[in-house]
């Protein structure tokens, strides 16, 4: 048989070589804006920088502080990654990390006298529960009743950061917890501990082995090429039979499962209970996350890791700078601006086209 | 809260009146921005992000020129500027509107934070309110009836904006762009041209929106000021039907609702009061879940809305 020969192997690198260059040349281009932006503002952008780089990969110490807001954010950022895949722009993260840290803390201290493997077990299958839920009914109505995914989830947000609150100021609060209403804690037993004796949470394998299984489910199994189908063609998709609102509910599931495990990570291994630093705003900088590494699971890694780093540097900006604690937020506000921009360069460049003839 | 006692019930529903007035303000402008912007077939969902820095940028003005309405100028401008960043990524090839939005959010949140660091303590002289309720000898209602003058100013640019766009040559063309942009280009309209003065002057309005917050109601500049009012802009605009007048209907709602749980902790009742800050997310929502089907676009909504042209 006679297929039409596909370009080798070795003369494909070109485009290859395009997704990767675009996406580090726009988080250049952002270095450089910020680096601009310090230089504005009084601060010494090189030594600006060499502080970011100290405090997030600078030593083990330093690096363990990035891993462990790496976690968090490679769980967020799948529940925008997944259901994206199909076409839905999901940001309703930080509700459902909301929600699950709230399932995850019930259930926890519901289950206070079980042994520590079972109680964490029980409240990890709660938090993703929780989260995979909240994102489900952002899925469902879309599909049942033709609501847009991206507003839902937006509202959702703010009604699972409102219920939040009324759970620890009232039926779950613990009353000795005066200056910062929380819910009871879990015994020092029952919480998620490092890994071999690090600072390390297990929070960061459960981030890694699902940012894995999102990759190899979406890139790797009919489920995932359906998924991309319906992403690149939502009405071929249908006219080839797809059970496109199933597939659909089931990703909007498995990425709110991945939000709502983030949570359960917070209450679990960082606060050791549950109150309103829970909604920190790892949920927003999921949606970053997922954007930059272009919706696939194994760059997700690699971006929340340099991501963490940037936030574990927050505290070094604002004590040796003098620079506000919002000055991250305006670096991932540029970033994400790059990246968006670099998007629309696709294809413009010749260096990067396959010669074809 | 001797006063509100007196009058009992009433002063939960004055609180309301006087809550969709003053809290809705914010609402109405920004929607009222969103609304101007949707029509030419784009979304700006980083409303939130101009509210904020319009919120700094008219304090931090008001602070240094001692004028209140150098600060609504202000606020006015730093929307125009947001917006025109939006307008220019939104107009590139194979940029999602939406999660440009995103990315306009964290970074005019953020710049606000940044930049409005220094002014969260000093005050700044603040507008002027019209009183109307000279005719009544309630306190609490001539205290609701204090209106904002951007509140007058957004009610009016309400029915201006749905006469210009069912009337005017200029509303004429922002609709065509927004409904069919290629049947528009084939009528030698340029789309990015008018695309980029409906969502410049759509985030400027917003802006003004940022105003109202820090200098009339709450009247300072904290970095909790908004609670979200941009990002519900997307919400009331959908609930409006992208109808300018129902944006003013949609945002007095919105805003009563706010104020339910502080009215009803003014006669004592404070059970679920965190609960009822919930309430105009849950109000939206359930809105658009009975509105919404999966069979039909909504009507009103712009053509070329959610695409990629």
């Amino acid at each position: 048989m006679s297929t039409p020969a596909l370009p080798p192997t070795s003369r494909r690198w070109r485009p290859a070589l395009e997704a990767v260059a675009l996406p580090v040349g726009a988080v250049l281009v952002a270095l450089l804006l910020f680096g601009v932006f310090c230089a504005v503002q009084g601060a010494n952008p090189l030594s600006v920088f060499k502080a970011i780089q100290r405090a997030s990969f600078g030593s083990w110490y330093s690096f363990q502080n990035t891993l462990i807001r790496a976690a968090p954010l490679i769980l967020t950022a799948l529940c925008t990654a997944l259901p994206a895949r199909l076409g839905l722009i999901v940001i309703g993260n930080e509700g459902a990390l909301v929600v699950g840290g709230l399932a995850a803390t019930a259930a926890g201290l519901a289950a206070a006298s079980a042994p520590p493997v079972v109680a964490l077990t029980i409240m990890v299958l709660a938090g993703m529960a929780g989260g995979g839920a909240w994102i489900g009914l952002v899925g469902l109505l879309h599909y049942q009743r033709g609501v847009n995914e991206t507003i839902s989830g937006l509202l959702l947000n703010y009604v699972a950061i409102a219920v939040l609150s009324h759970l620890v100021n009232g039926p779950m609060r613990d009353p000795a917890s005066l200056n910062k209403p929380s819910s009871y804690s879990f015994a020092e037993t029952h919480q998620l501990g490092g890994i071999a004796s690090s600072n390390v949470h297990y929070g960061l394998v459960f981030g890694v082995v699902f940012a894995v299984f999102a990759w190899v489910l979406m890139e790797h199994t009919t489920f995932g090429f359906k998924a991309r189908m319906i992403g690149g063609n939502i009405r071929a998709a249908r006219m080839a039979g797809l059970p496109v609102a199933r597939l659909g509910i089931t990703t909007c599931l498995l990425g709110g499962a991945a939000a709502g495990l983030a949570g359960m990570v917070e209450v679990a291994a960082i606060h050791g209970r549950a109150n309103e630093s829970l909604a920190a705003g790892y949920g927003y900088a999921g949606i970053l996350v997922a954007f930059v590494a272009r919706f696939r699971g194994l760059p997700i890694i690699l971006v929340a890791v340099l991501l963490g780093g940037i936030l574990a540097s927050g505290g070094i900006l604002q004590r040796q700078f003098k620079l506000p604690d919002a000055t991250i937020l305006v670096f991932q506000g540029i970033v994400f601006l790059c990246i968006l921009f670099s998007d629309s360069l696709y294809g413009r460049f010749a260096c990067f086209k396959e010669k074809t003839a | 809260m001797n006063a509100s006692e007196s009058i009992g019930w009433w002063g939960v529903v004055l609180g309301i009146f006087a809550g969709a007035l003053r809290g809705g303000t914010p609402f109405l402008l920004v929607s009222l921005g969103e609304c101007l912007t949707e029509k030419s077939g784009k979304i700006n969902l980083g409303l939130e992000g101009t509210l904020l820095m319009g919120a700094m940028s008219a304090y931090a003005v008001s602070y240094h020129s001692g004028n209140p309405w150098l600060g609504v100028i202000a606020a006015f401008g730093t929307g125009a500027g947001l917006g025109a960043i939006h307008a220019l990524l939104v107009s590139r090839p194979k940029v999602n509107d939406v999660a440009a939005g995103i990315a306009m959010l964290i970074f005019g949140s953020g710049l606000a934070f940044y930049l409005g660091k220094s002014y969260i303590r000093p005050s700044a002289p603040q507008l002027p309110a019209l009183s109307l309720g000279g005719w009544s000898e309630l306190p609490q209602l001539q205290a609701a009836l204090k209106l904002s003058p951007l509140f007058v100013l957004g009610a009016g640019l309400a029915f201006l904006l749905s006469w210009a766009f069912n009337c005017t040559r200029w509303g004429l063309r922002v609709r065509a762009v927004g409904d069919a942009p290629v049947a528009a280009l084939a009528l030698g309209m340029s789309v990015k041209k008018v695309r980029f003065v409906a969502i410049v002057l759509g985030s400027a309005i917003a802006g003004l929106g940022g105003a109202h917050l820090s200098l009339f109601y709450p009247g300072a500049w904290t970095e909790a000021i908004s609670s979200g009012q941009g990002l519900m802009a997307v919400a009331l605009v959908i609930f409006a039907r992208w109808r300018p007048v129902h944006c003013l209907y949609a945002s007095m709602i919105f805003g009563g609702t706010q104020a339910i749980a502080p009215a009803l902790q003014a006669i004592g009742i404070t059970s679920g009061y965190y609960l009822w800050n919930a309430a105009p997310y849950v109000l939206t929502l359930v809105v658009m879940v009975i509105t919404c089907s999966p069979k039909r676009t909504l009507a009103g909504s712009p053509g070329a809305l959610g695409t990629s042209s």
